[in-house]
C-alpha cells in the first residue's frame, strides 16, 4: 500500500511538469518560483522546528551508554562511549553524525531450534547507510559548481576525484553508481525483509522513491539526454543574483529533476528526513553522563508554595495546646 | 529555549552554509561564457559552409562524446576516416582536424569548460595548439 502510494505520487509530480512545462508552457513557473518557495520553505520550516524542539526540557540525562562511567580513578572510565567532560561528547558525537556508530553496532537477532536466541552483528544496513549519505553529501558538493562562478577549486578536485576512472565522456562518477546502488539497496532492505516490510509506511517509502528519482534524472540528464549545461548555470547564477532568467532549449528532464528536487526541499521539514537536524539533539548522544557527579535542577522548577512546621504550629497552637500536645513555641 | 545559545550557532552554521551561493557571489555572476568561432581557418570558409563535423546542436551536445568515440577508433580499431551524418568525410583527429578550424582553445574550449567547472582530460596527453597573444 505504501510502496504504491509513495511511487505513484513521485510518477504524479513527474507528470505535473509534463504538464506544466511541455504542456503549458509553465517555464517561469517551474524555472524559478518553484524552486525559491521550495527553497525558502526548506530553510525556514528547519529552522522553525529545531526552535520547537529547542524549547522541549531535557530534564536529566539519559545515559544509555557502551561503557564504564567516571567514578573512582582506579576504576577505567569509558571516555566516548560513557563521557563525563564537553571534549568526549563531542568525540561522540561526531562518530555519530560523520561515522554512523550506533547504526554500527546493529545487531540481528534470530530465534533458532532449540529454541536458541542468537545475536550477530549485522552491517548491511550501515554500508548501505554510509554509501547513501557520503555519496549524497559529494554530488550535492559537486553541484556547487553551478552556483559558484568561478568554480572554486575544491569543487574541481572533488569532481577530479570522484571521475578518477576517466571512463567514458562524460566521465562516468563514481558517486552515480554508488548512489544509484544504494538507494537500491535502502529500498530492497525494506521490501525483502518481512519485518521490515511490516513496519514500512509511505512515509518510508517516498523518500526513497523521491530521491531515487532524482538521482535517475540526473543520470538521465549527464549521460544520456545531454541538456545544456550552460544554460542551466545561467539559470542558477540567475537565482542567486535575483534576476533570473529561464534559457531557452533546456532539456524537459532538467525541469523533471528540478521539480523532485524541490519537492524534496519542500517536503524535508515535515519529513523523517530531519533527522539530518535531530541527529545533533539526541539527549542520548550529546549530554555528558554527570547525573552523579553534578547537581541538575528539574528546568521546570518553580518555587513550590510550602506549608513549614512553624507556620502550622501557629495556625495551631490553641488547640494543640488544649489538647495536651508538646508545642515548640509557648 | 534550553541549551538555546548552542543550538543558534548549530542553526546559523546551517543556514550560512545554504545560502553562501547568494553570500559569496562574486563580480562575474551573471557573465556568461561566450566561445568565439572567428578563428582565420574559420573565416577562411565560405559563409555558407561554416559547419563543423555535424551540425552545431548536435555537436554542443554530443562533441564529447564524439571525442571519445574517435579516440577509441583510431587508437584501438585503427580506423582513420569519419563520415558524416551529410557524407562528408573527416580524418578522426583531435589536433589536426578539430584544432585546425578551433585554434583558440582559450576563447572556445575553456570559454564554456571553465564556466561549468568542467576539465577533458584531452590535454592531458594531445598538446594544444600555440595561440598568439
Amino acid at each position: 500500500m505504501g510502496i504504491l502510494f509513495s511511487f505513484f505520487a513521485v510518477v504524479a509530480l513527474i507528470v505535473v511538469v509534463f504538464v506544466g512545462v511541455q504542456g503549458a508552457n509553465l517555464h517561469y513557473l517551474f524555472g524559478v518560483i518553484i524552486p525559491f518557495a521550495a527553497f525558502i520553505t526548506f530553510i525556514v520550516g528547519i529552522v522553525y522546528r529545531v526552535f520547537r524542539w529547542g524549547k522541549v526540557p531535557v530534564p536529566f540525562r539519559i545515559p544509555t551508554t557502551g561503557g564504564q562511567q567516571t567514578s573512582f580513578p582506579w576504576i577505567k572510565a569509558s571516555r566516548i562511549d560513557n563521557p563525563s567532560s564537553a571534549l568526549g561528547v563531542a568525540v561522540r558525537m561526531a562518530l555519530e553524525v560523520l561515522l554512523f556508530r550506533s547504526l554500527f553496532r546493529n545487531m540481528r537477532s534470530e530465534l533458532r531450534d532449540g529454541p536458541k536466541l542468537s545475536y550477530a552483528s549485522s552491517k548491511w544496513l550501515w554500508l548501505g547507510g554510509i554509501a547513501f549519505h557520503y555519496t549524497f553529501l559529494i554530488i550535492l558538493i559537486r553541484h556547487m559548481r553551478l552556483f559558484f562562478e568561478p568554480v572554486p577549486g575544491i569543487i574541481k578536485i572533488a569532481e577530479s576525484l570522484d571521475g578518477f576512472f576517466q571512463v567514458g565522456a562524460p566521465v562516468v562518477y563514481v558517486t552515480d553508481v554508488v548512489f544509484l546502488g544504494a538507494v537500491t539497496f535502502l529500498f530492497l532492505r525494506r521490501v525483502v525483509i518481512p519485518q521490515l516490510r511490516y513496519i514500512s509506511l509511505a512515509a518510508d517509502y517516498f523518500p526513497l522513491f523521491l530521491i531515487g528519482g532524482i538521482g535517475v534524472t540526473g543520470v538521465l540528464m549527464r549521460y544520456f539526454f545531454k541538456t545544456d549545461v550552460v544554460g542551466i548555470k545561467e539559470l542558477t547564477m540567475g537565482w542567486i543574483t535575483f534576476s533570473p532568467v529561464v534559457p531557452q532549449g533546456i532539456h524537459i528532464i532538467f525541469y523533471v529533476h528540478l521539480f523532485l528536487v524541490s519537492s524534496l526541499l519542500a517536503y524535508f521539514p515535515m519529513s523523517k528526513l530531519m533527522h539530518m537536524a535531530g541527529v545533533f539533539l539526541s539527549p542520548t548522544r550529546n549530554l555528558a553522563n554527570t547525573n552523579r557527579a553534578e547537581l541538575h535542577v528539574n528546568p521546570w522548577n518553580y518555587p513550590v508554595k510550602v506549608h513549614t512546621y512553624e507556620e502550622y504550629e501557629d495556625d495551631y497552637r490553641e488547640f494543640m495546646k488544649s489538647a495536651g500536645l508538646p508545642v515548640e513555641k509557648e | 529555549m534550553y541549551n538555546g545559545g548552542k543550538i543558534v550557532i548549530g542553526l546559523l552554521i546551517f543556514v550560512g552554509l545554504v545560502i553562501s551561493p547568494f553570500l559569496l557571489k562574486g563580480d562575474k555572476a551573471t557573465a556568461k561564457p561566450d566561445p568565439k568561432v572567428d578563428t582565420p581557418e574559420i573565416l577562411k570558409m565560405p559563409v555558407g559552409e561554416r559547419t563543423c563535423v555535424e551540425d552545431k546542436e548536435y555537436m554542443k551536445a554530443e562533441h564529447m562524446k564524439m571525442l571519445n568515440e574517435w579516440r577509441d577508433w583510431v587508437v584501438r580499431d585503427g580506423l582513420n576516416i569519419y563520415t558524416s551524418k551529410a557524407g562528408k568525410e573527416y580524418t578522426m583527429s583531435l589536433q589536426n582536424t578539430c584544432m585546425k578550424c578551433h585554434s583558440n582553445k582559450s576563447k572556445f574550449c575553456d570559454e564554456c569548460h571553465n564556466y561549468v567547472g568542467v576539465k577533458p582530460y584531452c590535454w592531458d596527453c594531445h598538446i594544444a595548439p600555440k595561440e598568439e597573444g
